[in-house]
């Protein structure tokens, strides 16, 4: 149970090689914030500093109020999931467990009842004398838990759990991790580089690019709401449509829309463009069929519009031919208008 | 390699007898000479059967040895060399053990200088420097002595580079995890690096025990007092009798003596030994 608030916080690699450029970010107690964005991005070092695996160049980290920027990872109260597992692969799943409450000298007692609670609540009971390599993935991944479990810290730490386990697997433990999260009311940070995974696990999401952080927000926010050209096109699949305004401008009724100033990128949603004239006031555009794609219950149709793709997302298979001219139709409070040069939104006052 | 063609299994074992037989052709004719009374194989007909002398022969050298070679009884030289393999072996795990761990896991200023200082000295085995570390173990008094016989052999460069390359196929994050769970540099060494070097430090243990075992030169070097031979240099002692013809027999008995230690601890640490060399824990 605790707060965690990251004051500034600044990574540097041999001199000026900024890894992480100043992040500021307050966890509530309980909250479970997803770390996401593509790869070489500052997210792992970030939880890494946030560990006490990595030296903080400067800025702070507090725990509970507590400045824990110098502490070493075993005084910080925190615990860690870790990508490979990390499983003492000499130790049994007991002694995996138990290895974290026996170096901080926790009475065998409490020991024996917090591995119980932990193997019941992760259904590993059976496999409690057994190694980790005799285990499946989807098991050493509850191990691992289990080991961040019985420690009962202020903070569970994730650095992409899942992205080792295949694809059924993953969704599987995704639900898991959650619920047990939700059960156990435990403070997280959770990175991952999946924007699924991001979105269906976050209560608050952290998009990070470049080092930087380029929104926080809930998922739904994020997703409804993106802060940047950067977000825009990272969350969400297929990603968000990005026209530039002078293409937008043939679009019949565009020009009559008001657009704030500076905006020359409009953004538009895959789900928010339909092929059917909608009820009420809406902008039409007129492009080519390009491609089909038919995944099941929807099909995602990419449609050519001077030059510029744009994917939406239509219910069922509609029967279109290569090449036909197709009108697109989208209402005006789907536009996500954006400036190029800062790659921020214009109709919001820029985020701090 | 699973395969089914009868004549490459025949060729296959046939070359193998073969290889088996003339490693173990010598080892046999010690063995039948060590059985023969002393003038069995001086009669240029070497014998291939068994002699009725095995007790006599094998009693005589481990309880009062061959006095007018001047060398004590077999069961002292096979203390000595058991405690200066023992030494050697057990010294230079712990030693390089702990240097590679340093080396790998610590971020100190000359690391990679130490690193390759280290391995530097494997270009120089005993023999080159045998001259200046003679003068060195002279000059602090252990001639004669199991420190003298021990302590120059122990630094190794080779056992440290192979634990060097075992630490680095240990993930890292088995070192965070253990930060995490609170364990300091002695803890993780003890509860996490030891026992999965388990299998290495067998393997070395085998073969370094031999390399001590087998250790000639530098016994011959530093023992005068005949309290400290070693049995692989007592056994050229034996064999070199000024006027007479050696006791081939009681040689023999010696040799077969001297090779039991080794064999005893290969055949114990066999299953380990294996697994070490081929199969990483992981």
């Amino acid at each position: 149970m605790a707060t965690i608030n990251l004051v500034d916080l600044q990574k540097s690699y041999g001199g000026n090689v900024l890894a992480v450029k100043g992040v500021n970010l307050s966890v509530a107690d309980g909250e479970l914030i997803v770390l996401v964005g593509p790869s070489g991005c500052g997210k792992s070092t970030l939880l890494r500093m946030v560990a006490g695996l990595e030296s903080v160049t400067s800025g702070r980290i507090e725990i509970n109020g507590r400045d824990v920027a110098k502490a070493e990872p075993a005084e910080r109260d925190i615990a860690m999931v870790f990508q490979n597992y990390a499983l003492y692969p000499h130790m049994t799943v007991r002694g995996n467990l138990e290895y974290g409450l026996k170096n901080r000298g926790t009475p065998r007692a409490e020991i024996d009842r917090r591995v119980k609670e932990a193997a019941e609540i992760l259904e590993i009971g059976p496999m409690l004398d057994r190694k980790p390599r005799e285990l499946s993935g989807g098991q050493r991944q509850r191990v691992a838990m289990g080991r961040a479990i019985v420690r009962e810290p202020s903070a569970f730490l994730f650095d992409e759990p899942l992205s080792n386990l295949d694809a059924k697997l993953r969704v599987q433990m995704r639900v898991e991790i959650r619920k047990l999260q939700r059960r156990l009311k435990t403070t997280s940070l959770y990175v991952t580089h999946d924007q699924l995974e991001a979105m269906t696990l976050a209560d608050r999401l952290v998009v990070m690019n470049g080092g930087l952080v380029e929104q926080i927000g809930t998922p739904t926010e994020v997703y409804d709401r993106p802060a940047t050209l950067f977000v825009a096109s990272f969350i969400g699949s297929p990603p968000m449509n990005l026209i530039p305004v002078d293409v937008m401008a043939q679009a019949e009724g565009f020009s009559a829309l008001p657009l704030p100033p500076d905006t020359d990128i409009i953004g538009m949603r895959a789900d928010q463009l339909v092929i059917e004239p909608p009820q009420g006031e809406s902008i039409v555009l007129h492009g080519q069929v390009e491609l089909l794609e038919p995944i099941g219950s929807e099909s995602h149709l990419h449609v050519s519009l001077a030059g510029q793709t744009l994917v939406l997302r239509v219910p069922g298979r509609p029967d279109l031919a290569d090449g036909a001219t197709i009108k697109l139709y989208a209402p005006p409070s789907a536009m996500h208008p954006f400036n190029r040069a800062t790659g921020r939104r214009t109709d919001s006052p820029p985020q701090a | 390699m699973v395969e089914n063609r009868p004549v490459l299994n025949i060729l296959t074992h046939v070359v193998l007898i073969v290889g088996v037989a003339i490693v173990a052709f010598p080892v046999y004719l010690a063995f039948i000479a060590s059985t023969h009374d002393a003038n069995a194989f001086a009669r240029g007909l070497a014998p291939m059967l068994p002699g009725p002398h095995m007790i006599d022969n094998y009693a005589q050298m481990l309880t009062s040895g061959l006095s007018s070679a001047g060398a004590p009884p077999v069961w002292l030289m096979l203390i000595n060399s058991t405690i200066m393999a023992l030494t050697i072996a057990i010294g230079k795990i712990a030693i390089s053990i702990i240097s590679a761990y340093a080396i790998v896991y610590f971020r100190f200023p000359f690391r990679l200088l130490a690193f390759w200082m280290i391995f530097i000295t494997l270009m120089l085995p005993v023999e080159v420097r045998i001259m200046p570390t003679f003068k060195v173990v002279a000059d602090l008094g252990m001639l004669n002595s199991y420190a003298g016989l021990t302590i120059p052999l122990i630094a190794s460069a080779t056992a440290t580079f192979l634990f060097r390359q075992f630490f680095l196929t240990i993930p890292d994050e088995l070192m965070e995890a253990a930060r995490v769970d609170g364990a300091g540099p002695l803890k993780f060494f003890r509860d996490i690096l030891l026992p999965l070097s388990r299998t290495n430090i067998a393997a070395l243990f085998v073969i370094l025990f031999i390399y001590g075992w087998v250790q000639y030169l530098w016994p011959l070097l530093v023992t005068t007092d005949s309290r400290y031979y070693t049995i692989v240099m007592g056994i050229k002692r034996l064999a070199a009798s000024a006027d007479a013809d050696p006791y081939w027999n009681l040689v023999m008995a010696a040799v077969m003596l001297a090779m039991l230690p080794p064999v005893l601890v290969i055949i114990l640490m066999q299953r380990l030994f294996v697994k070490g060399l081929v199969e990483t824990e992981k």
